[in-house]
């Protein structure tokens, strides 16, 4: 990693604020610090891995009511967040460069770039959840689905993909998160070159909830769409 | 002959360790030292045992009548409980949570784990599921078996189901986040040269189990949530009036749960290595076998699941391939009883209580391993599926395994925690008490279960009352063996002698700083450069 | 106390009777089990033990520093992992055997409820938690259940089948000795899991004869038949003519083409689907949403009969599967000899 290099030249003053007190060295703490991530969203898969793999098996078992309710997934609001999120990685990168090169405005300028990205994908997921309410497709809310013969099986798809994607959104409010207690210390001038590991993990961790869009869209919405 | 050194006349001073460093509740409920939230787990999951063990305690007087004697409901509540409060709350968090918590950063030679803060979330997120696990308890249990199988779980059980889900749900979080903590210290905090050749077995075990623990519990956590779906909103993702399927329920479940019975013995291997070789004063023969062993029985874990359901109409190759999987996974846990066992040969063994428990632990994990392959064998699972059969030989495994393994690794390393002596006698006697009461307690379930006794059954047909009635018998001996050691050890706090940093002459290097340790571990950082089990010089290289 | 210490002892069974033609094979495979358990147990206790007692700790004596033995380590694998294949073999096998009911087996449905079987016969008669069966007849149980996972078990034949709610299951086994066995619910599903026993009755020819009787409602596929009228299937299922259903007469074990391309086989399973939910599989050539959907309007005892009468409609159909009285009254041998394996 070329932030071995850049941790070469330390200023010890500012190492000691940040480095805790069981690390030896602030490149191991970073170390350590990436690690943890890294299995943290390892973790994840696992988690969203469990609702694939229902997802995979009832549409195996239920190919007819799949395609049925593809018909309702709307892939003009889902490739716009797709959009949306791909934008939200590419400033979420640049925030982490900024902060690698103790650039304090530009990363205060794309923490708040993805921030806006964030919410409007959680906004345009509103509009989308909200169309489902009104045409009665969410299980459990009075669920009324216009093919009497796809009706039970439509209830489970339609049940994965609010879990999958509502999952997803709840990952996406708890990077806004993430991003706001990031946007308050970058504000603060805590970040530098010597000391931007939250920022970077805060950056895998957005990366990842991108990732896992990545995979839901073409699996929700694109695969054997029909109009 | 004993190896303790009695409290010596130089540790008359009190000296600043980790318990007395700070008083009061706040140093304690905040702090971030391994070793103190060790100790507040050693706690709850203590309290976590007599509650599931209070429990099997009344469901075994229930047994000694054909009829019963409690009420059916309550009978399935009792044991659906038990089964809840000893996995999720005792085994599983067991020996990770308290002695590798205390004991890894130790090991590797670190002032701390990689986030301690994270470790005493850990430990809150474990009281904050106990607190919806008791609630539901308290309020009347919850009566679907540890197991939550759909459909009963989601659409017909009337008991408390969402709170002791959700209880097990959080519980999980503490799981894997002590697990990612282990892996990153292991990977990261090793102190210079210590290599992962000369890590002790313990950290090796504890390693292989964060892994499982990183890894399944995720799948856990989503099966409870869409049970939780389920049986709030009725989604119908399980219900097969709406073309769900109740097996699916079962592949997500056990697909976390096979993982999870390697979580609840991994460990205790760890401990058993150390013991072994402590207690012989020898390196543990064949370490390199025993070390990536633990690694082949994490990875071989993930892909046996599926023995859990031979009865439930899985096709038939995919039964074969879980079967031939299943016995390939008993073949690390066979090395690893060979290795420890040929640790013996030419060594120089001493009968104290953790060398007791360890020669407990081998005899009886192999039992339970052995039964485990009557029941990878397609044909005699399905003969013994349901039966007690099944019940004798997790218990086997958990009981006579894992928790003896973690009573001897408490007496090993109790001095170390405390920084006290437990006596000695009254030790030895509780270890025997405790392996006749269990032996008593499960081995006729085992003759109960080919003959076909049900589990889960509150009331049995009179021919099996002989055996149900020792059964009980063997239960009340073996609770009253794990009292003994609760009464002694709280008594040596105040009361037992005070020990050295190193009174069984054992090497590693929590056996070179004080008892107890200074909050920080070590002054400085170590240098190692010695292996693992120091004993002495290899002598013999055979073949 | 004494005296209850004679009843207890006296009951004491400690092996359960062998009374199918597969348990003798399974407890073979079970004995050779624990008898290398046993091997391996006395193996590792003698072990431990006298190497404790050998290299017990004396004064002066120092242990010897052993790192290991690479042949040692692949023969203690190796060995017991081709002694764990032979079990796996075993029992696999015994397991194949056990997924394939002969042609000719009898077939009784079960039906597994909170908190009692209830078991009809091809002859229309029913009982509770009890299973009358001939001896050396090959019986197939088609299992259903009605709410929750149960498992159906009779130890004394080593039979066992998970009953899952949404499809049938089966097991099948050859009773080889009369006598009274105890079936169990072994899978828990609720309050009085534990009262979901019975008994299975394994007679002799005679005794099976003077037993089978019918019921007083006709066989299955009659009752099946007044079902299938009562519930206007005959409005469309018309048997002989292809109104705005698919025909009936000959279906049971043909393939079948669904509109969406698939082709299936119309078993038993098919057939409870095409009862309780129509759409799922539309045949080729026919419209979904047309057939009502009987779930919850008929339970699965009467779907097992719909289907019996169904399956009397195929010409293929076994006599032992139709509601034709399973046993002739005759003490004289069998003409054909079993297909199972001679009783133990």
């Amino acid at each position: 990693m070329a932030d071995a290099l850049i941790h070469e030249a330390h200023e010890p003053d500012i190492e000691a604020t940040h480095l805790r007190h069981h690390f030896a060295t602030s490149a191991q703490q970073m170390d350590a610090s990436m690690l943890g991530m890294w299995t943290f969203l390892i973790t994840e898969v696992l988690f969203f891995g469990g609702m694939f793999a229902a997802y995979a098996v009832y549409r195996n078992m239920y190919p007819g009511a799949f395609a049925s309710t593809s018909k309702f997934m709307d892939v003009i609001l889902g490739g716009t967040n797709t959009a949306v999120l791909i934008c939200s990685s590419l400033t979420m990168v640049l925030a982490v460069r900024a902060a690698q090169l103790s650039k304090r405005r530009d990363l205060i300028l794309f923490t708040i770039l993805t921030m806006i990205f964030g919410t409007a994908f959680l906004v345009i997921k509103a509009f989308e959840y909200h169309s489902k309410w009104v045409e009665h497709l969410i299980p459990g809310f009075d669920f009324q689905y216009d093919e009497p013969r796809y009706q039970h099986n439509a209830q489970i798809l339609f049940f994965l993909y609010f879990c999958m994607t509502g999952m997803h959104a709840l990952h996406m409010i708890v990077g806004l998160g993430l991003l706001t207690y990031l946007l308050v210390q970058s504000v603060r001038r805590v970040f530098n070159a010597n000391y931007f590991a939250p920022v970077e993990m805060i950056g895998l961790y957005w990366h990842f909830v991108d990732v896992v869009w990545i995979f839901l869209f073409p699996l929700l919405y694109l695969i054997g769409h029909r109009r | 002959m004993a190896t303790i050194a009695h409290g010596t006349p130089e540790i008359a001073a009190e000296e600043v360790n980790y318990l007395n460093v700070e008083h009061g509740w706040k140093s304690w409920l905040l702090t971030t030292d391994h070793k103190r939230i060790a100790f507040l787990y050693l706690i709850s999951i203590t309290a976590m045992f007599f509650v599931g063990g209070a429990m099997a305690v009344l469901f075994r007087i229930n047994l000694l009548q054909p009829e019963g004697i409690f009420s059916a409901e309550t009978y399935n509540r009792l044991f659906s409980m038990h089964g809840i409060v000893m996995v999720f709350f005792f085994l599983v968090p067991s020996i990770p949570a308290t002695l590798a918590n205390f004991l890894i950063p130790i090991m590797v030679g670190a002032k701390d784990l990689a986030f301690p803060r994270v470790n005493l979330l850990s430990w809150y997120l474990y009281i904050f599921g106990a607190i919806f696990t008791l609630y539901a308890v308290i309020r009347g249990g919850v009566d679907t078996g540890w197991t939550f199988y759909a459909p009963y779980s989601s659409t017909y059980s009337n008991s408390y189901v969402l709170s002791a889900a959700m209880g097990v749900f959080i519980a999980g979080f503490s799981s894997i986040l002590t697990g990612l903590n282990f892996i990153v210290t292991v990977h990261k905090m090793r102190a210079p040269g210590m290599t992962w050749g000369r890590l002790p077995l313990f950290v090796w075990a504890n390693y292989a189990t964060g892994l499982i623990q990183v890894l399944g519990t995720p799948v856990l956590a989503i099966t409870l949530l869409l049970l939780f779906f389920e049986r709030v909103a009725h989604v119908g993702i399980f219900d097969p009036n709406i073309g769900g399927d109740p097996i699916l329920f079962q592949h997500l479940f056990w697909f976390y749960s096979h993982p999870a019975v390697y979580i609840m013995i991994l460990p205790g291997m760890g401990v058993i290595s150390e013991i072994v070789a402590c207690f012989s004063r020898k390196r543990v023969f064949g370490y390199n076998f025993v070390a990536f062993s633990s690694m082949g029985i994490a990875v071989l874990s993930f892909v046996v699941w599926g023995h859990h359901m031979f009865v439930t109409g899985e096709a038939m190759y995919t039964s074969v391939a879980f079967s031939f999987l299943s016995f390939m996974v008993a073949v690390p846990s066979a090395i690893k009883v060979f290795n420890w066992t040929a640790t013996m040969y030419k060594g120089s063994v001493s009968f104290d209580t953790p060398m007791l428990y360890c020669f407990g632990f081998i005899g009886l994990f192999t039992i339970g391993g052995l039964t485990g392959l009557f029941l990878a064998a397609l044909a005699t699972d399905v003969a013994t599926h349901g039966t007690y059969f099944i019940v004798a030989h997790f218990h086997y495994v958990m009981v006579g395994g894992m928790v003896m393994a973690f009573l001897g690794g408490l007496h090993f390393w109790w001095p170390k925690i405390t920084g006290r002596l437990y006596p000695e006698a009254w030790a030895k006697f509780a270890a025997l008490i405790i392996f006749i009461g269990f032996n008593l307690t499960f081995f006729p379930q085992f003759i109960l279960g080919y003959l076909g006794m049900p589990r889960r059954y509150h009331a049995y047909p009179p021919e099996f009352q002989a055996l149900n009635v020792l059964s009980t018998a063997g239960a009340s001996i073996l609770g009253i063996g794990y009292l003994i050691p609760m009464i002694y050890f709280v008594w040596s706090l105040k009361a037992g002698p005070k020990a050295g940093p190193n009174p069984w002459g054992a090497t590693g290097l929590e056996w070179e700083i004080q008892s107890p340790p200074t909050t920080f571990n070590f002054d400085e950082t170590p240098t190692v450069t010695k292996e693992a089990y120091d004993y002495g010089p290899v002598e013999e290289i055979v073949g | 106390m004494p005296a209850s210490l004679t009843l207890l002892l006296a009951d004491l069974q400690l092996f359960p009777p062998a009374a199918s033609a597969q348990a003798g094979p399974i407890d073979a495979l079970y004995w050779f089990e624990v008898i290398v358990s046993a091997i391996m147990t006395a193996g590792i206790f003698i072990a431990v033990i006298f190497l404790a007692w050998k290299y017990r700790r004396r004064a002066n004596v120092r242990a010897t520093q052993i790192e290991g033995s690479t042949f040692l380590e692949l023969s203690w694998s190796i060995l017991p992992f081709l002694v764990m294949l032979v079990m796996f073999w075993w029992g696999a096998k015994l397991f194949f055997a056990a997924q394939n009911p002969p042609k000719d087996a009898m077939e009784v449905f079960v039906t597994g409820k909170q908190w009692m079987w209830k078991v009809q016969y091809p002859d229309g008669t029913r009982e509770i938690n009890a299973l009358h069966v001939p001896v050396g007849q090959p019986v197939k149980l088609t299992l259903a259940s009605e709410d929750v996972i149960h498992s159906f078990s009779v130890p004394a034949f080593r039979v066992r089948h998970d009953v899952v709610p949404g499809h049938y299951d089966s097991l099948w086994f050859t009773a080889t000795k009369p006598g009274r066995y105890r079936l169990y619910c072994t899978e828990y599903c609720g309050n009085q899991h534990a009262s979901m026993g019975g008994w299975v009755d394994v007679m002799d020819d005679r005794e099976y004869a003077n037993w089978a009787g019918g019921g007083s409602h006709g066989s299955l596929a009659e009752q099946g038949q007044k079902l299938f009228e009562q519930n206007g299937c005959s409005t469309c299922h018309q048997l002989d003519q292809q109104g705005r259903c698919p025909i009936l007469r000959g279906v049971y074990n043909k393939p079948v083409q669904l509109d969406d391309g698939r082709t299936v086989t119309a078993d038993d399973s098919y057939l409870r689907e095409s009862i309780l939910d129509p759409n799922a599989k539309v045949v080729s050539g026919f419209q979904p949403n047309i057939m009502p959907n009987f779930k919850g309007q008929l339970s699965e005892e009467q779907v097992i009969q719909l289907i019996a009468y169904v399956k009397s409609l195929s010409p293929a159909t076994p006599a032992s599967q139709q509601g034709v009285q399973q046993r002739p009254v005759v003490i004289a041998p069998r003409a054909k000899a079993p297909a199972a394996r001679p009783p133990q």
